[in-house]
C-alpha cells in the first residue's frame, strides 16, 4: 500500500533510530571526546600516538595484511565464483562447503590455524612423518615475526574469502547469459570472454566486495591477538591493548578513532565512487 | 445490499491528481463498471470506495452511511484483487471462510454458506488444497468465493479476469455475471477491456484523467458518446474521426472534406466539426441515407467471418471500414463506400464534446 | 579431461575448507599424551575430556551460557525494535525513506571497535559494565541496522495484496501485519535471527571489552587463551564452531538466497 501516511511511519521507526542513537551515537561523541581529552592538551593523545612507534607499526601491519590479503582472496573468491557458477554435478555441495567458514569467528579461525602451525600440530607432524623436515618448524613466536605474519594471512584468506565469495558469486549470476552468448556467437575465446565481458560486468559486485573487505581489514583484530599477540601489532590490537592492559582510555579511544576515519574515509570514497543503486542491496555480512 | 454514492471525490498523491472530483451513484445490486485506460483513476476510485486509500476531498455513502472515515473493515465491503491474493498460508476453504471468522459468525453457519459458495462457483472439489495447488482460473473463483461469501455490501473486482488466458477469459466473463443475476450484489467492476465492460455492466462510467467522463447505459456509451475519448475507447476497431469544414449552400449545411460532403440538418455555429463514424456503418452497398467516397485500399485484414479494410482518403488521411463478410479486395485497389449518415457522430473542435443538431 | 580438472577443483576445494575443521575437531579429541608424541598424527582413541575440562574447569560451561544469554538478548531486543522499523521502511511511503535506508547502510559498518571503549564509560555510570545486558545491548546495536535492513526485504516479498485483502475482509492493519504478514514472513525472519545469533556468538572485541568476569565464550578464549594448555585451545574452537557450523547447515537454503545467489 502506497500510503502516503503521517505519523506511523516514524513511530515504527523510532524505537530503532533512538535505540541506534544511544547505543551507536552517543558512543562514537563519547570516543571522541575521550580522544581529545587530555591533561595537557585535547591534541595530545594524538601527538603521543602519532609519534609512538607502535603506532606506526601497527598502521603499517593493518595496511599491509589488508593489501596482502584482500587481493588474494579476491582472485581466490573470483576462480571460486566462476568454478561454482558453471553448475556442474554437486555444484550445491561446494557452494554449502565454501560457506562454512563464514559461521565462524575470527578466534575460531585462529585456533584452527593453530592447531595445523603450533609446534605439535599437524602440519609439523605430516610433514616430520614424510620425513622432509627433522625437527618441527615454529611458526609462533616473537623471532618469527615473519612466518606469523604467513600464517596470519593464510588464516585469513581462509576464513574470509567465502565473504568476497558469496558477493561476486550473487553478482556473476545477474550477469545476462546473453551477453556470454553473443560472446560465443561472435567468437570469443574463454579468456576474452571473461576479461572483456564477465570481469567488467562484475564491476559493481567487486566494488561492493572490496568495500566491505577493506572496512572490516582495518578491524582486523583476533586472528592476529591470538596467533601473534603483540609481536605484530595492529590498529584494533592496540586499541585492546591500551585499554584492558594499560587501562589508558583516552588512548584507546584515540586508536578506535583512527579506525573510524579511515572507515569513514574509504566509505565516502565508495559513496562517491558509485551509484545509490548498489546501496540498496542492503544486506552484505 | 447497498446504493453507493460518491461525491464530489479527490484523491491527490503530491502533486498527481489520481483523482479530481468525481460523482458517481451505483444503484442497489447493479452491476457498474468503471472502465478508462491506464491511469485514468479506475482503480484509485474503487480502492477509495474500499476505504484503502484516504479521500484526499469528498465524501463516500453506502446508503445513508458516510463511510469516508470508516476502516475498509468496517465497511462491510469485499474486493476481488488482480492477483486474486488469495492467502497461501491457508487452505482454500480456510480462505473463503476467514471474513466469517473474523465476523464471528458460528462455525456451523459457516460450514453451509462456505459450501454454498463453492457449489456457486464450482471449487467444492478444491476446499481441501492449497492456493499453490491451483491454477490460476481457480485460485480467481476462491477470490471471488471469498469475496461474497460474507454477503457484503458492495463488491469491488479490480481487473479480475486480466490475469487469464483469453479462452478462461471469456467463459469467466459469463459466469460472472451469471453470479450477478443470482447473488444480486451492488457491484463496482474495473476495466481497461472495453468488451469486458459492454458485455458485462448494468452502467458504464468511463474514466479519464481523474474525471468520469460519461456513465450510462452500454448502448447510450455506445450509441451516443459524450466525447472523442469515449466514441474512440468503446468500439473496436476505433470509431473514424475526420476533421471537415462547414460550408453551406443557401441554408443547407455540409461538412466537407477528403471528399466526402456531409449534410448537416442544421447550423453547427461553428467553423469546422469532428465527424465521427464507425467502421461497421461504412458500407458498400448505398443506404437510405448515405454519402458516398472514392477511396484506395491500403490493406485488408481478412477475418474470414468480417474483412476490416484500411483505406487511404488522402494522402495522409486513411479510414477504416468493417463488413461482416468475406471480402477479396486488392491492394491499391480504388473502391467507393457509403458513409450511413443515420450513424455519424458531430463532435466540438475544440472540447471533442458530442454536438446534437 | 575438463572433468578431471573438476573434480580436482573440487576435492581442492573440499579439503582446503573442510580440512582444518577436520584437524580442530580431531585436535579436541585428541588425548594430550598423543597429541603431544611427534609421530602420531591419528591419535589411538578419542577423548572427550578436553571438552569436559574446558567446560567444567576452566569456566567454558560459564562462559557459554554468557554467549547464549547475550545473543538472545540481542535478538530479542534488535527484533522488537527491527521489526517494526524494516515493515516501516516498505510498506509506507515518505519523505527521507531512503535517508533512512543509507543510514542503517552507514550504522552497519562502524565497526564496533570504535564504541566499545567509550560504550564502558557510559556503562560505568549506568551499573551496566561487566554484566551480560551490557553485552547484549551492545550486540543488538551491532545487529540492529542488519535486522532493519533484511527484515525490511522480507515483508517486502509479502505481497502488499494479501495484507490488503486482510484489511478488506475484517482486520485491522495491525491485525493483518499480524495474522497474515508475520505468517507469511516466518521462516525468513527465523533464518534471519539465526544469522544475527551467529553474528553475537562470533563477535570478541566489544564482549572483551565491556566485561571482565561475564565473558562470552569468545572473549574468554581470548583473555585465556595464551596461556593455557593447547588442549583448550582446541575443545574451545570445537565448543565455538559447531553450533555455528549446525546453524548455517539448517538455514544455509535461505542464507544463499538472502546474498542474492539462486540455487538453480
Amino acid at each position: 500500500m502506497r500510503r502516503a501516511e503521517t505519523l506511523t511511519p516514524f513511530l515504527l521507526l523510532l524505537p530503532a533510530l533512538a535505540y541506534l542513537v544511544v547505543f551507536i551515537g552517543y558512543p562514537i561523541v563519547g570516543t571522541f571526546q575521550l580522544s581529545f581529552s587530555n591533561p595537557k592538551g585535547w591534541l595530545e593523545n594524538f601527538k603521543y600516538v602519532f609519534l609512538s612507534r607502535d603506532f606506526r607499526n601497527a598502521f603499517f601491519n593493518t595496511m599491509l595484511l589488508g593489501v596482502v590479503v584482500i587481493p588474494i582472496q579476491f582472485a581466490l573468491a573470483i576462480a571460486l565464483a566462476l568454478l561454482v557458477n558453471r553448475k556442474w554435478k554437486g555444484y550445491n555441495t561446494l557452494l554449502y562447503i565454501i560457506a562454512t567458514p563464514l559461521a565462524l569467528s575470527d578466534v575460531t579461525a585462529a585456533l584452527i590455524s593453530y592447531s595445523i602451525f603450533a609446534p605439535n600440530g599437524y602440519l609439523n607432524k605430516i610433514l616430520m612423518k614424510l620425513n622432509w623436515i627433522d625437527y618441527p618448524m615454529y611458526f609462533f613466536g616473537y623471532i618469527f615475526k615473519s612466518r606469523e605474519f604467513f600464517v596470519i594471512v593464510l588464516t585469513e584468506v581462509w576464513r574470509a574469502t567465502p565473504l568476497v565469495f558469496v558477493i561476486l558469486l550473487a553478482g556473476l549470476q545477474s550477469i545476462n547469459r546473453e551477453y556470454l552468448e553473443a560472446a560465443d556467437v561472435f567468437g570469443f575465446s574463454p579468456w576474452q570472454k571473461l576479461t572483456k565481458i564477465t570481469l567488467p560486468l562484475l564491476k559493481p559486485s567487486i566494488v561492493s566486495a572490496l568495500l566491505v573487505r577493506t572496512l572490516f581489514a582495518f578491524q582486523i583484530f583476533g586472528v592476529v591477538w591470538l596467533l601473534a599477540g603483540r609481536d605484530i601489532t595492529v590498529l584494533a590490537g592496540e586499541t585492546y591493548y591500551w585499554y584492558v592492559f594499560m587501562n589508558n582510555r583516552n588512548v584507546a579511544s584515540t586508536y578506535a578513532l583512527i579506525i573510524a576515519v579511515l572507515t569513514f574515509i574509504v566509505g565516502w570514497f565508495y559513496i562517491g565512487t558509485i551509484r545509490s543503486k548498489y546501496l540498496e542491496e542492503g544486506v552484505r555480512a | 445490499m447497498a446504493r453507493v454514492t460518491v461525491e464530489n471525490v479527490k484523491k491527490y498523491f503530491g502533486a498527481v491528481k489520481a483523482l479530481d472530483g468525481v460523482d458517481l451513484v451505483v444503484e442497489d445490486g447493479t452491476f457498474v463498471v468503471l472502465l478508462g485506460p491506464s491511469g485514468c483513476g479506475k482503480t484509485t476510485l474503487m480502492r477509495c470506495i474500499s476505504g484503502l486509500e484516504r479521500l484526499t476531498d469528498g465524501r463516500i455513502f453506502f446508503d445513508e452511511r458516510d463511510v469516508s472515515q470508516i476502516a475498509p473493515k468496517d465497511r462491510n465491503v469485499a474486493m476481488v484483487f488482480q492477483s486474486y491474493a488469495v492467502w497461501p498460508h491457508m487452505k482454500v476453504k480456510e480462505n473463503i471462510a476467514y471474513p466469517l471468522r473474523l465476523k464471528k459468525v458460528q462455525k456451523s453457519e459457516i460450514e453451509e454458506r462456505v459450501k454454498w459458495v463453492a457449489e456457486l462457483l464450482h471449487i467444492t472439489e478444491l476446499l481441501d488444497r492449497f492456493p499453490s495447488q491451483l491454477s490460476g482460473g481457480q485460485r480467481q473463483r476462491v477470490a471471488v468465493a471469498r469475496a461474497i461469501v460474507h454477503r457484503p455490501s458492495v463488491l469491488l473486482m479490480d481487473e479480475p479476469l486480466s490475469n487469464l488466458d483469453a479462452l478462461l477469459r471469456v467463459r469467466m466473463r459469463s459466469e460472472l455475471k451469471k453470479l450477478h443475476e443470482q447473488v444480486k450484489v451492488t457491484t463496482i467492476y474495473v476495466t481497461h477491456d472495453q468488451t469486458e465492460a459492454m458485455t458485462m455492466g448494468d452502467k458504464i462510467a468511463v474514466m479519464n484523467a481523474g474525471r468520469i467522463i460519461q456513465f450510462g447505459t452500454p448502448e447510450e456509451i455506445y450509441k451516443k458518446p459524450r466525447t472523442v475519448f469515449v466514441a474512440g475507447f468503446v468500439g473496436s476497431p476505433q470509431m473514424n474521426f475526420l476533421k471537415m469544414k462547414v460550408t453551406s449552400k443557401g441554408t443547407q449545411f455540409f461538412a466537407e472534406g477528403f471528399g466526402i460532403s456531409v449534410p448537416l440538418k442544421n447550423d453547427p455555429k461553428r467553423e469546422s466539426v469532428i465527424v465521427g463514424i464507425r467502421p461497421e456503418h461504412i458500407f458498400l452497398e448505398k443506404k437510405s441515407r448515405s454519402t458516398a467516397v472514392t477511396s484506395k485500399v491500403y490493406f485488408a485484414e481478412k477475418l474470414m467471418s468480417e474483412t476490416v479494410l484500411h483505406l487511404s482518403l488522402t494522402e495522409d488521411k486513411s479510414i477504416i471500414a468493417k463488413v461482416p463478410y468475406d471480402l477479396s479486395v486488392r491492394e491499391e485497389e480504388e473502391i467507393e463506400i457509403n458513409i450511413d449518415l443515420d450513424a455519424i457522430h458531430l463532435f466540438d473542435p475544440s472540447t471533442e464534446e458530442r454536438i446534437e443538431l | 579431461m575438463r572433468k578431471f580438472f573438476y573434480v580436482l577443483a573440487f576435492v581442492g576445494v573440499v579439503l582446503w575448507f573442510l580440512g582444518p575443521l577436520f584437524f580442530v575437531f580431531l585436535a579436541s579429541l585428541t588425548p594430550s599424551s598423543d597429541f603431544y608424541m611427534m609421530g602420531k598424527i591419528f591419535p589411538s582413541k578419542l577423548t572427550f575430556e578436553h571438552i569436559y575440562k574446558l567446560l567444567v574447569n576452566l569456566g567454558g560451561w560459564r562462559a557459554l551460557l554468557v554467549s547464549l544469554q547475550v545473543a538472545l538478548i540481542a535478538i530479542a531486543i534488535s527484533f522488537a525494535l527491527g521489526i517494526p522499523a524494516g515493515y516501516a521502511l516498505t510498506r509506507f511511503v515518505f519523505r527521507g525513506k531512503n535517508l533512512l535506508k543509507l543510514l542503517m547502510l552507514f550504522t552497519r559498518s562502524i565497526p564496533l571497535v570504535v564504541i566499545a571503549v567509550s560504550l564502558v564509560t557510559i556503562y560505568l555510570r549506568l551499573n551496566l559494565a561487566d554484566t551480560v545486558i551490557g553485552v547484549g545491548l551492545s550486540h543488538a546495536a551491532m545487529v540492529l541496522p542488519f535486522v532493519v535492513l533484511i527484515t525490511s526485504s522480507i515483508f517486502s516479498g509479502v505481497f502488499v495484496e494479501y495484507e490488503e485483502a486482510g484489511m478488506i475482509f475484517g482486520l485491522s492493519r495491525f491485525g493483518a501485519f499480524l495474522r497474515i504478514t508475520m505468517p507469511l514472513a516466518l521462516p525468513g525472519l527465523a533464518a534471519s535471527a539465526i544469522f544475527a545469533f551467529i553474528m553475537s556468538w562470533n563477535e570478541v572485541f566489544a564482549a572483551s571489552v565491556l566485561a571482565i568476569t561475564n565473558r562470552t565464550l569468545p572473549a574468554h578464549i581470548l583473555s585465556t587463551a595464551m596461556a593455557s594448555p593447547d588442549y583448550f585451545k582446541f575443545a574451545a574452537g570445537t565448543i565455538m564452531a559447531v553450533p555455528a557450523m549446525v546453524f548455517i547447515f539448517i538455514i544455509r537454503k535461505y542464507l544463499i538466497s538472502m546474498w542474492g545467489i539462486s540455487l538453480k
